[in-house]
């Protein structure tokens, strides 16, 4: 919004004799972007409020073209989404293996990899190449990782054998099973167990 | 969050140490500062301040004159407002007795100090990249014990 007060008007001589005007203007740059977001926004017929500068929450969950129109819009005007694609798809990586490690289904190893692609709608190269660029870490030992997570849950609840877990976790065998526990954490299932068992107790001891 | 710079930090009284662990961290990927002290008492100095800016994880070496570093961490989990820093200790060597003592004090991380600087780069890359996953995954804390 440009206040009439914060328009300087300079007129020279010399342009009046060409008639024209040379106009300073001055900005409230937050007001502009406000109202050229709220302008897109609505364009699209998006249900939106704006948070703060540079946050803006979509209500009604629009469909990806429209997303996309969005962001296409908004470039425009130079204004970018930072939440990138990249860190999108990452995401929904981290979610499939998460869920894929939390169900009971039993899944073969080999069909890992099928899984993601199928899941994310890309081939399994471009997926486990984009992960490790955004995660510092691998699919595989992030799969790896979240089953030796969920291990431990499995082990601190005290209703299954390490044998079980194995099995559950769709391990060809306990050793394996100790074996990639032990190389993930440094520790065994048994050593995890005593130590997480002895802080509880420290800790009630202390507060008794 | 991608580019979130991981604060780094470490208590040793070994100047050496205090250097090639600084050296390590500028060839790992991910980025970080990192900020030594020279010993514990240092530290808890630092640490005590309200204002201070408290590292994401702090390696504590354990034999320190005047504070040792388990009494650096057992100090450090008492105070509400510091107990949630991830920590590792960093030492000579241990039985795995001392080991697990230390973690059942709280220690996420147990690090047998290396003697050759490439295994060292490798040590302290693995212990920032797990830290990193559970800091950006949404992982239980109170489980992140490694012993490396």
């Amino acid at each position: 919004m440009v206040h009439a007060a914060a328009i300087l008007l300079y007129i020279s001589p010399k342009n009046i004799i060409f008639r024209q005007m040379k106009l300073y203007l001055k900005f409230d740059i937050n007001a502009v972007c406000r109202k050229v977001l709220q302008e897109q926004l609505e364009s699209l017929n998006l249900n939106y409020s704006i948070l703060g500068f540079g946050e803006v929450e979509i209500n009604n969950d629009p469909n990806s073209e429209t997303i996309k129109a969005l962001y296409q819009q908004l470039n425009e005007y130079g204004v970018s989404v930072v939440e990138s694609h990249k860190s999108v798809l990452v995401q929904k990586i981290k979610d499939a293996i998460v869920e894929m490690v939390y169900s009971d289904e039993k899944l073969s190893n080999a069909k890992t990899s099928a899984y993601l692609a199928d899941k994310i709608g890309q081939s399994y190269g471009y997926i486990s190449n984009l992960f490790s660029d955004v995660t510092y870490t691998s699919i595989a030992n992030f799969i790896i990782l979240q089953k030796v997570e969920r291990a431990k849950q499995l082990i601190l609840t005290n209703e299954l054998t390490i044998t079980e877990i194995a099995w559950k976790l769709n391990y060809s065998s306990v050793a394996h099973f100790s074996n990639q526990f032990k190389s993930a954490t440094g520790l065994t299932p048994s050593a995890f167990q005593r130590i997480i068992d002895k802080r509880k107790n420290a800790h009630l001891n202390k507060r008794a | 969050m991608q580019n979130e710079i991981i604060r780094v930090m470490l208590a040793d009284d070994d100047e050496d140490d205090r250097l090639f662990f600084t050296e390590a961290f500028q060839e790992i990927k991910i980025k970080t500062t990192v900020t030594t002290l020279n010993n514990g008492i240092e530290l808890m100095n630092y640490l005590n301040k309200e204002d201070a800016v408290l590292p994401h994880v702090l390696f504590l070496d354990l034999n320190m004159p005047g504070k040792t570093g388990l009494d650096c961490l057992r100090e450090i989990k008492s105070i509400d407002r510091l107990k949630n820093i991830a920590i590792a200790i960093y030492s000579t060597s241990a039985s795995d007795e001392d080991i697990e003592d230390t973690f059942v004090e709280g220690a996420n991380v147990y690090i047998k100090k290396p003697h050759e600087f490439s295994t060292l780069k490798n040590v302290l890359s693995d212990v920032i990249t797990l830290n990193w996953q559970y800091h950006t995954s949404g992982l239980n804390r109170d489980n992140f014990l490694l012993s490396i």
